[in-house]
């Protein structure tokens, strides 16, 4: 195992020796989108149409940077994709399942399969680096000991190998950054959100978070990361999804 | 394996110490802290609730305690009442009163179940009329009635109605009087005494359930961002009020135990009262009224049974509420036309 930066192969630890699950298996009969949006409008409270007649598809394993001017709901979309708010209008589907038709309850269930990362990173201030990172799998029922190594050596991947014990008060900018994906992609989703995630961090470890991104979608996990950041962008050669004045605009 | 902390902190960024880094990647750190608590005990504000959890137990022990005390007593009143049954036979013309005492007492005594039946002298009625009349009256002048006291087997008592039958026939002046009256009215006394006090601990439960009810919406509100982070790591309600569930079972407990023991003071200090200075009207009276004021073990069985309860509904209580809160948090949280 390399915990290497720029360039040469990253392996990321976990998933050299974790079977990877469902993803790969439904990946490979069909493909049937993982997610799709048809005619999707939003508009908070009686405000203007935030986004517009949406249309498009997340398809499995697929790799997508969604950009647009500040305001243009970027964030909005990220949590239509969660699951975590309702479309004012139109139909959503993800894991080939309306979720118009998806019990309340059932939600939490399939919100597991999707990991998410803020903005504002959002680390519990009294959770030390590796608690913050556990907690997904602590609220999925699993007992520490399971889980410990992969904790750690995802942590030591990221570069917070040294800063497992600290709280997030004493982390860097960056430092969180690195705790808010980790936590995020710990327990192997299919589908990440990643809202601005090199938005706290200097070129080099952009490039890093980038690759670490690229390692996980080429494990099987769909990525969807939002950012202002054109020289991200520009650094591979990834679909493109433009939010502007509500209307979204795709390039492949 | 040794501890990475003792290191130098890395630079945050890749790039300054590769091979370093790769080290310390290859030996992943094992010391970790005990887990701490998701929703730590310090965002859930404990003191108010646990003095008013506690003020409630109090209550409901005592409530308890009087409860219990009182039907003792009327137990009590209703055994020793019903040991003995009385005959009075009121004076008539052309009665003659000593015969008509000694044909009601072998009347009695005919019936199988009567022990003992013994007729109340003129001194003993004098005596009985003294706080009335005072001592210097003539008992053959005044028409006053006269008891026949009817000793019966507690175990198989005689039938009632025969003896009175029997009575009506032998000495139709004879008034029998089993005590029915009394003992009925002690029994529906306290019936009400313990509805009245079941209904008090019911409010004193529902008091306490709101009171919860409150504080747990208080300490979800405190604690939004962590429900809001459980929320986006795909937490479930259930998860998320187990997390709090916890905090309110400790402190429901520890209020109870505190009510419980206070009100369990109460009860001993009482005890020790009558038991120790029963010669002083007061407490003869309290006495009369209350019986002794005993909690045995039953009562402090009660005790443990009401901080069981208390804490068992503080928990379940907040479970509710936070999966319900979790719910309208959902609701709103998801739906855009609720937002500004
Ligand atoms: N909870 C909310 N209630 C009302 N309006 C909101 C809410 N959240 C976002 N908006 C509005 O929706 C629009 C889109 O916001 P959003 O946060 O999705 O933009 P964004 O593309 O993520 O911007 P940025 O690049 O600055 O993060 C903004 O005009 C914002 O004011
Ligand atoms: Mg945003």
């Amino acid at each position: 195992m390399r915990a290497n930066c720029d360039g040469g192969d990253i392996a990321l630890p976990i998933w050299g020796r974790a079977p990877w699950g469902i993803g790969i298996a439904f990946a490979r009969v069909g493909n049937p989108a993982l997610i799709h949006f048809e005619n999707v409008g939003l508009r908070y409270g009686m405000g203007p149409e935030i986004l517009r007649d949406l249309t498009f598809d997340i398809p499995k394993r697929s790799f997508q940077f969604l950009t647009g001017p500040s305001g243009a709901g970027k964030t909005t979309l990220l949590r239509l994709l969660f699951m975590s708010l309702q479309p004012t209008r139109g139909l959503i589907n993800m894991f080939q399942r309306d979720i118009a038709t998806i019990p309340r309850e059932e939600l939490p269930l399939l919100r597991r399969r999707v990991g998410i990362v803020f903005q504002d990173f959002r680390l519990l201030d009294h959770l030390t680096t590796f608690e913050n990172v556990a907690l997904p799998l602590r609220v999925r029922g699993k007992e520490e000991a399971t889980y410990r190594r992969d904790v750690l050596e995802l942590l030591n991947w990221v570069g917070l190998g040294d800063r497992i014990n600290v709280l997030p008060a004493v982390l860097s900018g960056g430092e969180k950054q690195r705790v808010a994906i980790a936590r995020a992609i710990i327990d192997q989703p299919q589908l990440l959100l990643a809202d601005e995630p090199t938005g706290n961090v200097d070129p080099p470890m952009a490039r890093r978070l980038l690759r670490l991104f690229m390692e996980l979608n080429r494990l099987g996990t769909a990525v969807v990361i939002a950012t202002h950041d054109l020289s991200l962008m520009d650094q591979i050669d990834a679909r493109r999804m433009i939010l502007s004045q509500g209307r979204l605009d795709i390039y492949d | 394996m040794t501890s990475l902390q003792q290191k130098p902190a890395r630079p945050t960024a890749e790039g300054a110490d590769e091979a370093a880094e790769d080290k310390r990647a290859s030996r992943p750190q094992l010391q970790v802290r005990a887990m701490a608590p998701i929703v730590p005990p310090a965002n859930v504000s404990a003191n108010a609730l646990t003095i008013v959890i506690a003020i409630m137990a109090f209550l409901a022990c005592l409530t308890l305690g009087a409860v219990s005390m009182i039907q003792d007593t009327a137990a009590n009143w209703q055994s020793q009442i019903s040991r003995e049954i009385t005959i009075q036979i009121k004076p008539a013309d052309g009665l003659d009163m000593q015969d008509a005492l000694e044909t009601a007492r072998e009347t009695a005594l005919a019936i199988p179940g009567a022990r003992d039946a013994q007729i109340v002298g003129d001194a003993a009625t004098a005596r009985l009329l003294e706080p009335w009349l005072g001592d210097n009256f003539d008992i053959d002048q005044l028409p006053v009635p006269r008891l026949v006291i009817v000793t019966i087997d507690h175990s198989d008592p005689p039938d009632f109605d025969a003896m009175r039958a029997a009575l009506a026939q032998a000495v139709p002046a004879a008034y029998l009087d089993d005590h029915r009256t009394w003992v009925d009215r002690l029994v529906s006394m306290a019936r009400t005494t313990v509805l009245i006090g079941v209904c008090v601990l019911a409010l004193v439960f529902i008091a306490t359930v709101l009171t919860v009810v409150f504080a747990t919406r208080g300490a979800l509100t405190g604690n939004q961002h962590i429900v809001e982070v459980l929320h986006f790591v795909g937490a479930e309600a259930r998860f998320v009020a187990s997390q709090f569930q916890n905090h309110f079972l400790i402190i429901g407990i520890k209020g109870a135990i505190a009510g419980g023991v206070l009100a369990a003071l109460v009860f001993l200090a009482a005890n020790f009262w009558t038991g120790y200075a029963p010669a002083t009207p007061e407490s003869d009276q309290a006495m009369a009224l209350f019986g002794a004021f005993r909690i045995g073990l039953s009562g402090f069985f009660g005790i443990l049974a009401i901080i069981a309860v208390i804490g068992l509904l503080t928990a379940l209580t907040t479970r509710i509420t936070v999966i319900r809160t979790i719910r309208e948090i959902d609701v709103v949280r998801s739906d855009p036309s609720r937002m500004e």
